[in-house]
C-alpha cells in the first residue's frame, strides 16, 4: 500500500488548543502510518478520555474513543478476539496511571500484541489543569494550591515492573524520534509501551523544557542507542553501572570500558530499571529511546495455540455431542 | 458384614415422590453425594429439582453450624416444579448438619444419622447440652443410627487409602445406604466414580466399596423396614440430561454463538455463583471460544466491547458486585450501539451479602443502573434448563438490535439442576446479522448510524473490512453520520431514537402465556428463579378447585406486548418474588396497576406452601 499522510487524516475539525503538543504527535503517527503502508483498514486505534484520547476521531482508521482509563481492557478483547489487526492504544497520564493504571499493567504482563502511546503532560488537561499522578512533588495547580503531595509515578519503571517486553520514551517536539520509537514499537511483536512527553502549552507549559529547549536539551538529552555506550552533552557526560545502580559521571573520570553499552534485550530487566531511575521526570538528564526490547509469546498467540490444540485433540466442536456429555436418558412416547 | 447377619427382606412401598436432603461439612462431600444421587434418578426416570445450599466460607471450622453443606433432591413420577418444600429423609453426617436441617424435617420424616460423629467434642461445637441421639428430642421422627465411620473404615481397609483419606469415602457410604433406601440404581455411580477416579485406583476402590457398604448395611439392618420406589415419570417423550443452570447458560452460550455463525467472546472476573460459566466455557476451546479472565470486572466487560466490535458474539457475566462495576461501560456499549449480552447471576446483597445465598434483588439495577438515559433490554432465566435457550434469545435480541442485554439469572438456577429435554441442534434458530460490507451512502461514504428502518440498528462495520474505517465512541453521536455533536436537537433525537429502539423489541418477543382460569379473580405473576415454586403452589389451588392464574416473565425490559392486556383483565395481581418488590414497582409504575406482593429476602427460594397460602388468603379476600 501506498499512502500519504492526507490518507489517514478525517474531515474532523481537530479540537485541540493551539500549540498543543497532541498535534505535532498526532503529525508524527500519520507520517509514520502512511510510511508503514499497512492497510488503513487493519489498523485500530482506541483511546480512553482526555485531550489525548480524542486522537481516535483525526486517524483515518477504525477507532473507539472509549471510557476513562479502559483502553488498555478494551484493546485487550478486540486483539484477543481479532489478532490480524494493528490494535494501538492512546492515553494519558491521568488515564493510563491514574484511573486506568490497573488495566495498563495487566495489558503489558500478558504481553497482547497491542502498542500503547501514553502522552505524558504531567497534567489533566481536560479537566482544566489538576495535577496527575506524573505530576512532580510541590505543584501548584488547581487542586493544589498549596503545592502536590503526591508523590509521582515513573511511567518507565512502572512499565518495566509491570513485565512490558517493550518500553520507551520519546517527546512530541522530536518528530524524527517519535516515529523511529513508533516503528519499534510496531515491529516489536507483543505489547509495546511508549511514553510520549508531551506539551499542554495550556496548563502545564515548557514541562519539557529541559530536554526540548536548544541550550538545556544539549546537557540533558540521553539518548539510549542500542549497541552504543550511553554518554551525553556532547560526549562530556557518561552513564556507568554500578552498585546496582546507574550513574551519571564525567566522561573523562572512568575509563571508557566502564561507560554502560546500551542493550535493551537483556532479558533481565535490572539494568534498564536503573536506566529508568536516571530521572523521575524530565528535569535534569533523561534518557530517550528505547528502554526494553526482549522477546515473549504474545497473550494472542498462546490463544491461537490453545484453540488450535483443542481443536486436534477433540475436533471441531459438536454442539449435539456437548449437551449429551452429562449424559442422558430416553423417554418414549 | 459378619456372616451372622442375614439379609432381610423390607417391603417396598411405591411413593410419587420423595425429597431427600444430605446435610454434612463442607468437607464430607454432600454436594456429591448429592448430584450422584440426583443422576441416577435422572437416568431412572425421574423427575427432579435439586437446591444445594453451601455455607459461604469455603474453610469454615469444621463441625460448626457456618460449616455446614446440604445438598436436597425432590424426584417424584410427575412432572414437578421445585426441590421440595421439607424434606421427607434428612441424612446428617454429624451434629451441626442435624441443628441447622432438623427443622425442616417433615413430622415423622426419616433421620439418617452418622452416631459416630455424635461425640461430646462434635455436639459442643453445634452448640448441644445433651446428646440428641439420646434424650428423646428427636421421638417425633423414624431414626435410623449407622455407624458411618466404622462401617466406612472397615469397608475400605486393604484399598491402600490411608489417614485422612479414608474416612473421605464415607458420603459414598451414605450414598449406597440412600441408593438401597430408595431403590437406585447402583451401576451409574459406580461408572461415574471408575471414570473419575481413573487415574486414582486407590480412592476409586475405597468409594466403591463405601457405596457397596452401604447399600449391603441396608440390606442388613432390621432398622430400614420399609424402602421405597419412586416410579419413573411421564415426562414429554425425548432425549433427556440432567443440568444446572450454569452449565446450561454455558451451552446456550455456546449453541448461540453457533446460530450466529460467530466466534464467541467471554470476558469475566470470578465470583460466586457465576464462575462455573467460565469454568465450563473455558474447556470448550475446540469450539473456538475464546475465554478471558480479566483483572476486575471492568476490564471484562471492556474487553467483551472490544471483541464485538472486533465481530465477535461478545459476553461477559458477573454477579451483583460486579454488575455494579460494570455499569459505566455498559452505558458505552448503549452509546456506541455494540452486541453485548451481560449475564447477572444474582446473590442475596447489598455488598458482599450472602455470596452463596439466591436473591432477584438485582431486577432495578439491571434495569436503571447506568447513568444518563441508557435503556437496554434485561430477560430473566425461569429455571435451570431454561437458561440454554434465554441464552439464546439474549444474544439474538444483542445482533439485531445492535444494543447490550442484560440476562438475569440467579444463585438457585445457577447451581440447581433438573432435567432437561434436549433440543435437536438442526432446529435452533439461526440469528446471524449481516456484517457492514460496503458504503452505506450514495456518495460513497460509510455513515456507522443510519438506522435499519425496521428494527433502529445500526450497521456493524468490523475493522479489516476496506473502505468502512470509521470512529464511535461515547460522546454524543450526530445521528446518520456518527460524528460527535453536541447539538441540542440532535441529542434529544438520539435519546429518543435509543429509546424507541428498545421499546420497539416488544414485538419481537413472544407473548407471555397464562396457565390456570381466564376467568380467575387473581394472577400470580412471576420473574426468574421463582416459576416452580409459583407454578406448583397454583397447582394446587386449583386442584382444589378454586380459580387462579400465572403468568411468567422472562422479558422485563420491553415487557411482552400482550402484558398490559393481561393486566387489565384480572382484578388482582399477585407478585411473588426474593425481594421487597421490585417487578411490583415496575408493572405498578408502568401500568398503574396495584399488585400484591409476596416478598422474601432469606437467601431461600419460596417454598411452595408459602406461596400457596398467599394466593388463598387473596382468594379469601375477594369472596
Ligand atoms: C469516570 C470518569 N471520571 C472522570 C472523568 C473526567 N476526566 C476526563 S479526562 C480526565 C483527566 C485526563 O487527564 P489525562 O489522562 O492526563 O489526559 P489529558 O487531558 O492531559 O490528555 C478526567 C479526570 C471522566 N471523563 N470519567
Ligand atoms: S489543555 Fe493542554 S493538553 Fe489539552 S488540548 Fe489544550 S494544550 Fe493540549
Ligand atoms: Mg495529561
Amino acid at each position: 500500500m501506498t499512502y500519504t499522510r492526507a490518507d489517514f487524516q478525517t474531515d474532523q475539525e481537530v479540537r485541540w488548543c493551539p500549540g498543543c503538543g497532541d498535534y505535532t504527535i498526532l503529525a508524527s503517527v500519520q507520517t509514520f502510518m502512511a510510511e508503514m503502508g499497512l492497510p488503513k483498514e487493519k489498523i485500530v486505534f482506541i483511546s480512553g478520555i482526555g485531550c489525548s484520547s480524542r486522537f481516535p476521531y483525526y486517524m483515518n482508521t477504525y477507532g473507539m474513543h472509549t471510557i476513562h482509563g479502559r483502553a488498555p481492557a478494551i484493546a485487550s478483547g478486540l486483539a484477543a478476539s481479532r489478532p490480524d489487526l494493528s490494535v494501538w492504544v492512546v492515553t494519558g497520564d491521568g488515564d493510563a496511571l491514574s484511573i486506568g493504571g490497573n488495566h495498563l499493567i495487566h495489558a503489558l504482563r500478558r504481553n497482547f500484541n497491542i502498542k500503547i502511546l501514553l502522552f505524558n503532560n504531567q497534567i489533566y488537561g481536560l479537566t482544566k489543569g489538576q495535577y496527575s499522578p506524573t505530576s512532580e512533588l510541590g505543584k501548584r495547580t488547581k487542586s493544589t494550591p498549596f503545592g502536590s503531595i503526591d508523590y509521582p509515578f515513573n511511567p518507565i519503571s512502572l512499565a518495566l515492573g509491570s513485565e512490558a517486553t517493550f518500553v520507551a520514551r520519546t517527546v512530541d517536539m522530536d518528530r524524527t524520534h517519535t516515529q523511529q520509537m513508533l516503528e519499534a514499537a510496531y515491529r516489536h511483536r507483543g505489547a509495546a509501551f511508549i511514553e510520549i512527553y508531551q506539551n499542554c502549552n495550556v496548563f502545564n507549559d515548557k514541562a519539557f523544557i529541559q530536554i526540548t529547549g536548544k541550550e538545556e536539551r544539549l546537557h540533558n538529552r540521553i539518548d539510549l542507542r542500542e549497541g552504543e555506550p550511553i554518554v551525553f552533552d556532547g560526549g562530556a557526560k557518561a552513564v556507568v553501572f554500578r552498585d546496582g545502580r546507574c550513574e551519571v559521571v564525567e566522561t573523562s573520570s572512568v575509563d571508557p570500558k566502564e561507560i554502560l553499552v546500551h542493550d535493551p534485550t537483556r532479558e533481565d530487566p535490572t539494568i534498564a530499571f536503573a536506566l529508568s531511575r536516571l530521572s523521575h521526570g524530565p528535569f535534569g538528564p533523561t534518557p530517550l529511546g528505547i528502554f526494553r526490547k526482549v522477546i515473549r509469546p504474545t497473550y494472542e498467540e498462546q490463544i491461537n495455540r490453545q484453540l488450535l490444540e483443542a481443536q486436534s485433540r477433540f475436533g471441531p466442536g459438536d454442539l449435539d455431542k456437548l449437551i449429551k456429555s452429562h449424559g442422558t436418558w430416553q423417554v418414549s412416547g | 458384614m459378619s456372616d451372622e447377619t442375614a439379609t432381610i427382606e423390607s417391603p417396598t412401598r411405591e411413593i410419587d415422590k420423595v425429597v431427600i436432603r444430605l446435610a454434612g461439612d463442607s468437607g464430607d462431600g454432600m454436594q456429591l453425594a448429592g448430584a450422584r444421587f440426583t443422576d441416577a434418578s435422572a437416568l431412572f426416570g425421574n423427575d427432579l429439582a435439586t437446591l444445594p445450599n453451601f455455607p459461604a466460607e469455603i474453610r469454615a471450622p469444621a463441625g460448626t453450624l457456618p460449616g455446614v453443606s446440604s445438598f436436597q433432591v425432590q424426584i417424584a413420577d410427575f412432572d414437578i416444579l421445585t426441590a421440595g418444600d421439607e424434606p421427607d429423609c434428612l441424612v446428617a453426617m454429624n451434629p451441626a448438619a442435624l441443628r441447622a436441617n432438623i427443622g425442616d424435617l417433615r413430622p415423622g420424616g426419616t433421620l439418617i444419622v452418622n452416631e459416630d460423629a455424635f461425640d461430646e467434642r462434635n455436639l459442643a461445637k453445634a452448640g448441644y447440652d445433651s446428646n440428641p441421639l439420646e434424650d428423646g428430642s428427636l421421638q417425633g421422627y423414624r431414626v435410623i443410627r449407622v455407624p458411618m465411620e466404622r462401617l466406612t473404615k472397615e469397608a475400605v481397609k486393604d484399598t491402600g487409602v490411608s489417614g485422612r483419606d479414608v474416612l473421605r469415602s464415607k458420603n459414598f457410604f451414605a450414598l449406597g445406604l440412600l441408593a438401597w433406601l430408595f431403590h437406585r440404581p447402583e451401576a451409574p455411580v459406580i461408572e461415574w466414580v471408575e471414570k473419575r477416579f481413573a487415574d486414582k485406583p486407590e480412592i476409586k476402590e475405597a468409594n466403591i466399596r463405601a457405596f457397596r457398604a452401604g447399600f449391603t448395611y441396608g440390606q442388613a439392618t432390621e432398622a430400614i423396614k420399609v424402602t421405597y420406589v419412586v416410579p419413573p415419570a411421564t415426562l414429554p417423550p425425548g432425549t433427556y440430561t440432567n443440568v444446572t443452570g450454569n452449565t446450561a447458560l454455558a451451552w446456550g452460550l455456546i449453541a448461540a454463538a453457533q446460530c450466529a455463525k460467530l466466534p464467541l467472546f467471554y470476558g469475566s472476573y470470578p465470583i460466586t455463583p457465576a464462575s462455573d460459566i467460565l469454568h465450563e466455557l473455558s474447556r470448550h476451546k475446540n469450539f473456538g471460544v475464546r475465554t478471558f479472565q480479566a483483572e476486575d470486572e471492568i476490564a471484562a466487560v471492556g474487553a467483551a466491547i472490544g471483541a464485538a466490535f472486533g465481530g465477535s458474539l461478545a459476553v461477559t457475566g458477573t454477579s451483583g458486585p460486579g454488575l455494579a462495576l460494570k455499569s459505566e461501560a455498559i452505558s458505552l456499549a448503549v452509546m456506541t450501539e455494540l452486541p453485548l449480552v451481560v449475564v447477572d447471576v444474582q446473590r442475596a446483597g447489598p455488598s458482599t451479602g450472602m455470596p452463596t445465598k439466591t436473591e432477584q434483588a438485582d431486577l432495578l439495577f439491571a434495569m436503571f443502573g447506568r447513568h444518563g438515559e441508557a435503556p437496554l433490554p434485561v430477560l430473566a432465566v425461569a429455571s435451570p434448563s431454561d437458561a440454554f435457550g434465554m441464552a439464546i434469545e439474549a444474544a439474538r435480541i444483542a445482533l439485531r438490535y445492535m444494543t447490550p442485554v442484560l440476562l438475569l439469572s440467579d444463585n438457585y438456577i445457577a447451581n440447581g439442576s433438573e432435567p432437561w429435554r434436549l433440543p435437536k441442534v438442526e432446529e435452533l434458530p439461526d440469528i446471524s446479522v449481516p456484517f457492514a460490507s460496503k458504503p452505506n451512502s450514495p456518495d460513497g461514504r460509510f455513515l456507522p448510524y443510519l438506522r435499519d428502518l425496521h428494527t433502529f440498528a445500526r450497521p456493524w462495520a468490523v475493522p479489516g473490512t476496506p473502505g468502512l474505517e470509521h470512529r464511535i465512541g461515547g460522546l454524543e453521536k450526530e445521528a446518520v453520520t456518527g460524528n460527535v455533536s453536541y447539538d441540542p436537537a440532535n441529542h434529544q433525537l438520539m435519546v429518543d431514537t435509543r429509546a424507541w429502539k428498545i421499546r420497539n423489541i416488544a414485538n419481537d418477543i413472544p407473548p407471555v402465556e397464562v396457565e390456570g382460569d381466564e376467568d380467575a379473580e387473581l394472577l400470580v405473576l412471576g420473574w426468574g428463579s421463582t416459576l416452580g415454586s409459583i407454578r406448583a403452589a397454583v397447582r394446587r389451588v386449583r386442584s382444589d378447585g378454586e380459580k387462579v392464574a400465572t403468568a411468567h416473565l422472562r422479558h422485563l425490559n420491553p415487557f411482552p406486548a400482550n402484558l398490559e392486556d393481561l393486566l387489565e383483565r384480572y382484578p388482582r395481581v399477585l407478585i411473588p418474588e426474593l425481594n421487597t418488590g421490585q417487578l411490583r414497582w415496575l408493572i405498578q409504575a408502568e401500568f398503574l396497576k396495584r399488585c400484591d406482593g409476596l416478598n422474601k429476602v432469606t437467601g431461600q427460594p419460596f417454598r411452595v406452601a408459602e406461596v400457596e397460602e398467599k394466593i388463598r388468603e387473596i382468594l379469601k379476600e375477594a369472596r
